[in-house]
């Protein structure tokens, strides 16, 4: 049944905010995302110079070499602000609790041979310690980014990567004691197989240019290690062998990344667009960012793979390249 | 078969461990204070990071299920309340002006502080203490956001409101507040900390919080009042994280003490200076009002704060000395501030009037030393002005306080009808200030402070033009820097003669009356 309910119908004197206006048009109804996020940033002149940096001012585009006419074309094709973005991982959130919630009630973990669980917990335990660094390098971009729209982005990033080391940590505590993630945490310190992937997310914690840092570790770093970790052996090899309670309670990060990787594909995508110079820039550092990468992760997938790490790192590549090609970057 | 081992349970506060602090590691391909620079030159000596008691125990998983629940509810309501024109049950149309300072006054700072947080949720060495300011950082996010979009429904209907961002930036008044928050951003990570975790938001906050979140309950305001009460378990973290940073910088070395009550002082008094628009908006802009400032300030302040500095003295803390000034200036502060407002409404981007009858006898009824006697022979003086059709507007830009920069209105404290007058040299230039206390706090760190942009002195110097051209021969500065502003005759002015105070009677007329 259909009813007609009478409201008191007044004109409204405008439509979004002036700023907002001025970038959608002033007859077009603004977005939550676009309210919440254009121009959020004082722009013009700041009162006073930070003690903690005297040579910029407290928001200063000149913290990275990219340069922009628009730091708003870093859009979110996700359309994030802050309520859609909880929204939406409080629902993957708790699809991933189900996971743990089953593999947890049937024993799963316990029904897996011992040398494959092993292995997971070899390869997946040092993993929390990468997605802290990355968490920390992308917490670089939302203290130091120029504009509303990135900074905003890349908090999320950070916090999803607090919340995926948190994940793996329950993971360990899942499939083994407490023990196993103090043995994890020395292997990270001490292994030879861990040492190239740590001396570079250590390197990135020094790193000044928050944008070189941003391609780095969300584009170069993430974008081969999930692929190669949870797409080839989490998802496939160990889930083959008898490992699919790991790949259930893995789910969150392969679902991440292929959500992230739209987002951070857009920033370098509006980059490169808005600016000329900008490509040559993002080439370069994805060229040097990307043979140390591999490196540093070749005996990481060794740890599961063996002798197949490298040919699996092969196929990973290929399609990294091409996802690099889609995006204008020519390593 | 294996032989099923019992796993070992583990209480709350290890498993919290095991999910924050032990995801960190000491770098040792590159050196601890090059991945740390800024959290060392303040002088404030940490010696064991891994002593910070963590203020809460949120992980990701839960911090995400339980702010979604909170977000569907918000965003519900305030749909609701933009769909039914929830703004027309509003209390009275002067309430308006209470949501008009709070978007430009107050919702940039969310961003900001946003911003500040992420910076020291990336500087602390300590994991902990890291985490606890990355989430705030968030959470931070969502307050700018939720008051955006709260108030994005009367932006569409009343004025004010659409030039928030550029207001914020170049308004004088509203430099106020920005500075404010400039300040304490600018200032190292355990400053800043000190200054907006706990000055801020543990000492002063229920004097922000009570009279704009009741104030808009009290006035028919469900938006504002939703997302205010949304945010109060956010505020509950943040104020305990403030805290937690007090305590753990005083129990980590004696030598920290005179700098934490040196930031203490400072920012108690910045605090409260800073609050002199929400005495004003509490006595002067709710239509009706929840308490008087004077009530607020002994409650939340004398009483609350009272018993925290009592906490703090076994760590030598004593209570700030410029509270003694604000004591002596409670019965006069949001009436000097109206009065201020009301003289310079051409600058404002929101309506003054003058006080009724009624709301004058409130007034002395809640100022009993001090409205009859000083304010209200002006409020009547002002008002037979008005009558006459020759009401007073002040044509010049007033001197403002270097630090604060309030225009210099108080008075001498104690004597109320001696305007104070204190100044410095600094580098053969003269700097006027509004007290004693932000004289000092001038004077401990000139070089920080005389690179202030005052608003009258940014007019003077001609930054305030635009792309206007000075030497042109019919040159009108005051409608150059009108222009530059994006100040209309709309925004300002008394709010009797507003095109918002005519709307609103006459929608309001349309949902109440019938069509004949």
């Amino acid at each position: 049944m259909q009813m007609d309910l009478k409201t008191v119908n007044i004109e409204p004197k405008r439509r979004s905010y002036a700023h907002v206006a001025a970038r959608i048009g002033a007859e077009k109804l603004a977005s939550r995302y676009q309210e919440g996020t254009f121009d959020m940033q004082v722009e013009g002149p700041q009162h006073y110079r930070p003690l903690w940096d005297p040579a910029h001012d407290y928001f200063d585009p000149d913290r990275t070499r990219i340069r922009m006419q628009d730091w708003y074309a870093f859009k979110d094709p996700r359309q994030y602000y802050y309520g859609s973005y909880v929204i939406a991982r409080s629902r993957q959130q708790e699809t991933a609790e189900s996971a743990f919630a089953f593999v947890e009630s049937r024993s799963l973990a316990d029904a897996m041979p011992t040398e494959l669980r092993e292995t997971a917990l070899k390869l997946l335990l040092p993993l929390r310690h990468v997605a802290w660094g990355s968490s920390m390098n992308n917490e670089t971009t939302a203290a130091y980014g120029y504009g509303a729209a990135i900074t905003q982005g890349a908090l999320y990033y950070a916090m999803d990567q607090l919340g995926i080391a948190q994940f793996l940590t329950r993971i360990g505590l899942l499939l083994d004691q407490p023990e196993a993630l103090e043995t994890a945490r020395e292997a990270w310190l001490h292994d030879e197989a861990w040492q190239p992937l740590r001396r570079l997310v250590e390197d990135l914690f020094v790193e000044k240019d928050w944008f070189e840092v941003l391609v780095a570790q969300d584009l170069v770093l993430d974008g081969l290690l999930y692929p190669l970790i949870y797409g080839a052996i989490v998802d496939n090899v160990l889930a083959m062998q008898g490992g699919s309670a790991v790949a259930m309670v893995c789910q969150f990060q392969s679902e991440w990344h292929a959500e992230a990787s739209k987002w951070i594909d857009a920033q370098v995508k509006a980059a490169i667009k808005d600016t000329g110079a900008n490509g040559d820039l993002i080439a370069g550092w994805v060229r040097k960012w990307r043979a140390r990468a591999v490196s540093a992760l070749l005996p990481v997938a060794a740890i599961a793979l063996g002798d197949g790490a490298e040919e699996q790192m092969d196929e990973v590549l290929a399609d990294f390249d091409k996802r690099l090609a889609k995006l204008g970057v020519s390593a | 078969m294996d032989i099923a081992v019992t796993k070992k349970k583990l209480g709350l506060k290890e498993r919290y461990a095991l999910m924050t602090r032990g995801l960190g590691w000491e770098p040792t391909y590159q050196s601890v204070d090059d991945v740390f620079p800024m959290d060392s030159f303040e002088g404030i000596k940490i010696h064991d990071w891994d002593a910070w008691e963590d203020p809460f125990r949120l992980t990701m998983d839960a911090y995400w299920k339980y702010q979604a629940e909170k977000e569907r509810k918000l965003y519900a309501i305030l749909d609701a309340f933009a769909q039914g024109n929830g703004h027309l049950t509003l209390s009275d149309a002067r309430y308006i002006n209470t949501v008009k300072l709070f978007i430009n006054g107050l919702a940039p700072l969310e961003y900001m502080s946003h911003r500040g947080f992420a910076h020291i949720g990336r500087q602390f060495r300590g994991v902990g203490p890291r985490v606890a300011c990355m989430m705030q950082s968030l959470d931070e996010m969502r307050h700018a956001q939720t008051q955006v979009h709260a108030i994005s429904n009367y932006n569409r209907y009343y004025d004010g409101m659409a030039n928030f961002r550029h207001h914020h930036t170049y308004l004088p008044y509203l430099q106020v507040p920005r500075s404010f928050f400039e300040d304490a951003a600018s200032g190292g990570p355990f400053e800043f900390i000190t200054a907006i975790g706990f000055a801020f938001e543990y000492v002063l906050t229920n004097l922000v919080f009570v009279p704009f979140i009741s104030g808009a309950a009290y006035n028919g305001d469900m938006g504002a009042m939703t997302f205010g009460f949304s945010a109060q378990s956010d505020e509950a973290r943040h104020m305990t994280l403030g805290l937690e940073v007090i305590k753990f910088m005083l129990e980590q070395d004696p030598d920290n003490l005179p700098i934490v009550q040196k930031w203490l002082n400072k920012w108690t008094w910045r605090g409260v200076r800073v609050l002199t628009l929400v005495a004003m908006m509490q006595d002067y802009m709710l239509p009706k009002r929840v308490m008087s400032w004077a009530e607020a300030w002994e409650i939340y302040f004398e009483e609350n704060c009272g018993a925290l500095f009592r906490d703090l003295a076994r760590y030598g803390i004593v209570m700030p000395p410029c509270v003694e000034q604000v004591r002596k200036e409670r019965d006069h502060l949001s009436h000097m501030a109206w009065c201020q407002f009301y003289q310079a409404r051409g600058t404002n981007n929101f309506h003054v009037w003058l006080p009724s009858k009624e709301d004058m006898d409130w007034l002395s009824a809640k100022y009993p030393e001090t409205f009859d006697q000083y304010y209200r022979p002006r409020f009547e003086y002002w008002a037979k002005m008005e009558e006459e059709g020759t009401p007073f507007e002040a044509a010049t830009p007033p001197q403002q306080c270097q630090v604060c920069q309030i225009p210099t209105i108080f008075p001498v404290a104690g004597d109320p009808l001696t305007r104070a007058e204190h100044s410095c040299t600094h580098d053969g230039e003269r700097f006027h200030f509004c007290s004693q206390w932000c004289q000092e706090i001038f004077e401990d760190e000139p070089e920080k402070y005389v690179q202030a942009k005052l608003g009258a002195h940014e007019l003077y110097k001609g930054n305030l033009f635009g792309d206007a051209d000075p030497t042109a021969e019919d040159f009108d500065p005051m409608a150059a820097a009108m222009a530059f502003l994006k100040l209309t005759p709309e925004d300002s002015g008394l709010h009797s003669d507003s095109r918002d105070a005519a709307n609103f009677d006459l929608w309001r007329g349309l949902a109440k009356a019938n069509e004949a």
